[in-house]
């Protein structure tokens, strides 16, 4: 069995600092960050309102510059000077799945559209995309679903959707912001059960940011945040129950 | 994936009804660029009705439409004579008010010499006018029917309709009636019986009414027209007009001002269609910042967000383009005025609507590609 020693990390964090403003005005929403994560492993991202979880998720999925510092995604490096707006948003379409804290399906796509949309991006042809679309809800127990319209979606089913888009592309990085809220504790069970076997099967590293207390058994590792500063990485066992 | 015809799908009532009311603005452009044509189509029709190669009118006028032209009845006997004039004709012309069917009436009357240039071109119904006196042919605009008589003049006499025709109005949207030149002479010059036995009491010669208003020269087809028409430029008492110099005047002058103020309303409209185009294509982005910025996290290129925005800008355009254009040709019969849509000036609106709404769309696009994909985290609204 491989150990982390011995295999490549596929999100590197390395010193990693945010600001946003300037001189008095300042605020340090990431100071010193750093952490890896491994194909398989899935992580949790805690900490209180105001830590730097959601900044931190931002960075990773290249939305947000950081001030100094640097990530590496699956052997990338990126934001150094190389990188384009373009080649950042090649790096989401074609490596990372991001699912929201609300699902933010396009309304005016059905079930399966919104997942073939992603594939219909990366420039999968219709019948290719809709046949992974199909596939992916079947397996997230939403196929029957397919020709509803979001609005006509209860809030888990609109949540599996939203996680078979994210997983459409069968991307190595999944990035997660509270997936668990809008559900009840036995669907966020089987929610964070399925993206267990996502990172198994795919080889994925998924990095989710959860208040959620009852799922902490879920992860194999925590990072705790506070005031934009890694305060303590743990293995999800030794998490104590007041976390 | 088509996701500009996924989103009107989606909101397909809206835009329906959107797009109808877009329809009757472009629809309004479009009426009035049919206006326009029809003012510069019926004032030319004047001339060329006449079917004339030359104009002989009173001496130092732009007559008979631009300006007064009076001329003496044998005017026509004169211009006959000339090298290479094949055929000439006298006409008058004047405005008329009368009443049919309980409503007033306003008419243009021709009066022409039967068998000679300056007759009516083309009839749609009945006959042409085969008596010296008291029948008419009319533009259908004006609404008689055949058979029906017309009360002319300060004596009210009773014209018969024998014929009538289609599309035949001055500028000014006057229905245009022939007569014989006698019966218009008459009609110019007669008085009402009280006026006429005041005028013999006061013992002064009754005024001659053998004037005309302009002679109508058909020039032999071996013969150039610029040489008649210096051949009659001798006479200092007349003034020759060729038919290009008449249409230059009917369209550059005589219409001139009403042609400007339909072209500021057209351009005035166009700018109030892109304002509001503008104005809906922002609100419809406005709507759809989350989706947009969703699409934009999950690694849609900006060329799939700016096509998102231009294919509905354009559906919109064109789709209210053809509404409104379907529309007014439905009503185009009900118009108070006649209306020209030739094929150039509905696709010069056609173009001109889809430049506005590519136009009109770059609001919307700056906004959408300034929209934040991190938005897409926001909660939910």
């Amino acid at each position: 069995m491989m150990t982390e020693a011995n295999r490549q990390a596929i999100v590197r964090v390395e010193r990693l600092c945010k600001h946003f403003g300037q001189g008095s005005t300042r605020v340090d929403a990431l100071r010193d960050i750093h952490m890896e994560v491994y194909p398989g492993q899935v992580v949790g991202l805690m900490g209180p309102s105001g830590s730097g979880k959601t900044t931190l998720l931002n960075c990773i999925a290249c939305i947000l510059v950081p001030s100094s510092g640097r990530i590496t995604l699956d052997g990338e490096v990126v934001y150094d000077d190389r990188w384009l707006r373009s080649d950042l948003r090649r790096l989401r379409l074609e490596k990372i799945g991001f699912i929201f804290q609300y699902p933010n399906l396009l309304p005016f796509l059905d079930g399966s559209d919104n997942v073939a949309v992603v594939l219909d991006l990366a420039g999968f042809g219709a019948a290719a995309a809709q046949a992974r679309a199909v596939e992916l809800l079947d397996y997230l127990e939403v196929g029957h679903r397919k020709h509803a319209l979001p609005a006509q979606l209860s809030g888990g089913e609109a949540q599996r959707v939203a996680i078979a888009r994210a997983l459409a592309n069968r991307p190595r990085i999944i990035l997660a912001d509270e997936p668990t809220a809008p559900l009840d504790s036995e669907r966020a069970r089987i929610v964070m059960d399925l993206l267990r076997k996502v990172a198994i099967e795919q080889s994925a590293a998924i990095i989710c940011v959860t208040h959620d207390e009852m799922i902490l058994d879920r992860f194999d590792h925590i990072f705790r945040l506070r005031d934009g500063g890694l305060e303590i990485e743990m293995a999800a066992a030794t998490v104590p129950a007041a976390l | 994936m088509n996701l500009a015809y996924r989103d009107i799908r989606h909101n397909l009532l809206r835009f329906v009804l959107t797009n109808f009311g877009l329809s009757l603005l472009l629809g309004i452009v479009i009426v009035i660029t049919g206006v326009y044509g029809g003012l510069i189509d019926d004032a030319l029709r004047q001339a060329r009705a006449a079917n004339a190669d030359l104009w002989v009118v009173e001496a130092g006028t732009n007559g008979p439409f631009a300006e007064a032209s009076r001329i003496p009845g044998d005017t026509r006997e004169l211009v006959s004579r000339i090298y290479g004039v094949e055929r000439a004709g006298s006409v008058t012309y004047q405005s008329v008010q009368t009443e049919l069917n309980g409503k007033p009436l306003r008419l243009f009357l021709i009066g022409f010499e039967l068998g000679r240039p300056g007759g009516p071109r083309k009839l749609s119904a009945g006959r042409e006018i085969l008596r010296d006196h008291y029948e008419m042919i009319v533009d259908r605009s004006a609404g008689p029917t055949l058979g029906q008589e017309v009360p002319l003049g300060t004596r009210g006499h009773k014209f018969t309709v024998v014929g009538l025709m289609r599309s035949e109005v001055t500028s000014s949207g006057d229905p245009v009636a022939y007569i014989t030149l006698r019966d218009a002479q008459a009609l110019q010059f007669e008085l009402a019986p009280p006026a006429e036995r005041r005028e013999v009491a006061r013992g002064g010669p009754l005024q001659t009414n053998n004037q005309i208003n302009a002679v109508i020269a058909k020039v032999s087809p071996y013969v150039p027209i610029k040489e008649v028409a210096a051949a009659l430029a001798r006479w200092k008492h007349l003034t020759t007009l060729t038919q290009d110099q008449q249409e230059t005047l009917l369209s550059k002058f005589v219409i001139e001002k009403v042609r400007k103020q339909q072209l500021l309303i057209m351009v005035l409209l166009v700018i109030v269609s892109a304002v509001i185009i503008a104005l809906i294509v922002y609100t419809m982005t406005m709507d759809k910042m989350r989706s947009i910025a969703t699409l934009k996290f999950i690694g849609a290129p900006d060329r799939t967000i700016i096509g998102l925005i231009v294919q509905q800008a354009l559906s919109m355009g064109i789709f209210s383009y053809f509404t409104g254009l379907v529309l007014v040709l439905i009503f185009q019969p009900y118009f108070p005025r006649r209306l020209v849509l030739d094929p150039e000036s509905i696709a010069v609106v056609f173009a001109i609507t889809v430049v506005v709404c590519l136009a009109a769309s770059t609001l919307g696009i700056r906004v959408a590609l300034k929209v934040d994909p991190a938005e897409a985290l926001a909660a939910a609204g």
